[in-house]
């Protein structure tokens, strides 16, 4: 039996028999995915993409409905668009820019983000994630039918995990009775609750915020600007802050900030949400609940992120509370980082030494997204009254001078971490400018070609900027760009240099840069960035 | 940074006057208030991290 957990929205792996079931010993597969939620699905396209075998186990048939992940970043954006997955997510969902702060009944300040010019695409979306999964899932049935060797099962639930020095051992449960199968390699992206972590007995250690969080999916179809509103201390949650954000399909995400002493069970009833919501919507706006469900945030980690040949990625390895949106953003940054370094050990171009700079740089990247959201909660949520003193400081000066602004804190937009200091990375060269520093992922920008992310991505490459340099004897895809003087290349790329050479790794991390290198340089470059 | 160590104020009784002036006729917690908004504002004249982490470092000793 595989107990049914969640409602889905969408079914998209009904449970089929595989002929594994009925082997006599346990069949073998490169790389087994535990979890079909955005990150196992994600690590799955990635790896099929790149050629590499690999089994999706998870223990429901479809994407499971309720409200969690709205914002996606343009990182995330970028990622799947070298995936071919990002036209649909950015078709879709809804793109903001301006936002208001609100405190009492009174609007403090309003802002426009004024995206930076010279981006494919946007600083990020609103997008349910049950359509993030949908469209990740679609992209692997369009990649199956090109030949991907991707395989979803559904309805195959994980019972037991075992670590071993050549590979990891499991047993799955499915309608027709349970099964085993083996890998080579293990991603557990199971979700913050981790069957996998359980069962190998792995800590995941971190903080608890003592706050609950109320969050409605109202349908309205009221004509209410495409903005982000924000109240600190409204009529209608006195006390508490409220957010308010625009989904697709007319849907809104209202998200009461409640305390911590409160019935969590009263709170999930029309009786309480529906006046509230009211209140807030204004008398008269007419307007359906979609769902409403009460949360509790926390930020948690694993310390190490791989255990032998078991990986662990997304929400398995960490937590982090939603303000800032990093939490599915950063998930697929690690199928990011993941994917090209597994595919490159199993088909032996790198040696093994390359999966721990996974954990390295990846454990990075959680650290400063665990920051981030504690540091938005701590705003949000005071934890003593000296905290709560100049949060209130912080919001009686900003409605009298501009410069308080930066203080305010209701979530950071997120974005990807700059790999300073990665033993992956070679050199670099101070003169070039310090956005596109060695460690950083590629900043887009138009070229005479279409856009640079475009150009750029999925392997090795170098970009030369003014320049004819060509390695002798390197098998590496070349991306050159001339440029004009005050183009966004020159800006991003050059600074005071006349010219300049990036390598960049498949994830479009810059591995290393020059003015001026030879060969010899980037030889040894793209060894050390291979794990040396 | 030296400015941490070098006075720095014009007419220093004038300006303790004036800060004992602007808490006059305040209950305790409206003078802590008054404090905690004069600490971000002028924080944010500071604007050096370094002066600030200095700063935090020398009050807490002077304590
Ligand atoms: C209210 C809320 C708002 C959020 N907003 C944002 C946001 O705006 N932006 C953002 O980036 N993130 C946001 N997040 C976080 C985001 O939802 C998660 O980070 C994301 O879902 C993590 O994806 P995952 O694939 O790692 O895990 P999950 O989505 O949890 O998926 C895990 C999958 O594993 C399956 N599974 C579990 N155990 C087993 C087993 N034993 N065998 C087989 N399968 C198993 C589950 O069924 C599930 O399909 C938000 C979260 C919440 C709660």
């Amino acid at each position: 039996m595989v107990d049914v957990r969640y409602e889905t929205a969408f079914t998209l792996y009904p449970y089929a028999r595989s002929a594994d079931q009925d082997a006599d010993s346990p069949a073998r597969h490169p790389v087994v995915i535990v979890g079909g939620g955005p990150v196992g699905m994600g690590m799955a396209l990635e790896l099929g993409l790149k050629d590499v075998p690999c089994v999706v186990l998870d223990d429901h048939d479809g994407v499971g409905v309720g409200s969690r992940a709205i914002c996606f970043a343009k990182r995330t954006l970028e990622i799947c668009d070298r995936m071919g997955a990002a036209d649909p997510m950015v078709d879709l969902g809804v793109v903001w820019n301006v936002g208001r702060v609100f405190r009492d009944e009174r609007q403090i300040y309003d802002f426009n983000l004024l995206p930076e010019e010279g981006h494919k695409r946007p600083a990020f979306i609103n997008l349910q994630q049950p359509y993030f999964e949908k469209f990740l899932v679609e992209r692997i049935r369009a990649a199956q039918a090109e030949g991907a060797p991707i395989e979803i099962r559904g309805k195959n639930r994980v019972l037991s995990t075992e670590s071993y020095d050549d590979h990891v051992a499991l047993e799955i449960d499915t309608p027709e009775g349970p099964y085993k199968i083996e890998a080579d390699y293990l991603v557990a992206c199971d979700g913050a609750r981790s069957a996998v972590r359980s069962m190998l007995g792995h800590d995941f250690t971190g903080r608890v915020f003592e706050d609950n969080f109320l969050i409605c999916d109202v349908k309205m179809t009221a004509d209410f600007p495409t903005e982000r509103w924000f109240w600190f201390d409204p009529p209608f949650n006195r006390g508490q802050s409220v957010l308010l954000h625009k989904q697709p399909d007319d849907i809104w995400r209202i998200d009461f900030q409640l305390g911590w002493d409160i019935d969590r069970k009263a709170v999930v009833q029309p009786e309480y949400y529906m006046p509230k919501v009211q209140a807030m919507l204004g008398e008269g706006v007419e307007f359906e609940p979609e769902w409403v469900s009460v949360y509790t945030f926390q930020c948690m980690s694993m310390d190490e992120y791989r255990h032998g040949r078991v990986f662990f990625a997304g929400d398995s390895a960490h937590q982090v509370s939603p303000f800032g949106a990093r939490g599915c953003n950063g998930g697929i940054q690690d199928v990011d980082n993941l994917g090209w370094k597994l595919a490159a050990v199993i088909k032996g171009e790198a040696g093994e030494r390359l999966l721990d700079t996974y954990q390295e740089e990846r454990k990075h990247g959680a650290d400063e997204n665990i920051l981030n959201s504690s540091r938005t909660t701590d705003f949000m949520t005071p934890k003593t009254e000296i905290a709560k003193l100049f949060r209130e400081s912080v919001l009686d000066l900003v409605e009298h001078t501009d410069a308080m602004r930066p203080l305010v804190n209701s979530g950071r937009l997120s974005l990807p971490c700059v790999y300073d200091g990665s033993s992956l990375n070679g050199a670099d060269d101070a003169i070039l400018p310090q956005r596109t520093r060695v460690g950083a992922t590629l900043a887009d920008a138009p070229t005479d070609q279409g856009w640079l992310i475009d150009r750029i991505g999925g392997r090795f490459q170098l970009f030369t900027v003014n320049t004819d340099f060509k390695p002798e004897g390197l098998n590496l895809d070349l991306v050159d760009v001339i440029v004009a003087p005050d183009d966004l290349i020159t800006e991003r790329y050059l600074g005071a240099a006349e010219q300049a050479v990036y390598l960049i790794r498949p994830d479009q991390v810059i591995a290393a840069r020059w003015v001026n290198p030879t060969a010899a340089d980037v030889t040894a470059a793209l060894n050390t960035a291979m794990g040396g | 940074m030296e400015k941490l160590f070098t006075a720095n104020i014009d007419d220093a009784d004038g300006f303790y006057a004036e800060l004992l002036a602007a808490h006059e006729g305040l209950s305790e917690a409206e003078s802590y208030a008054l404090n905690a908004r004069l600490v971000l504002l002028l924080s944010n004249v500071v604007g050096d991290r370094a002066v600030l982490t200095r700063a935090f470092e020398l009050a807490k000793q002077a304590g």
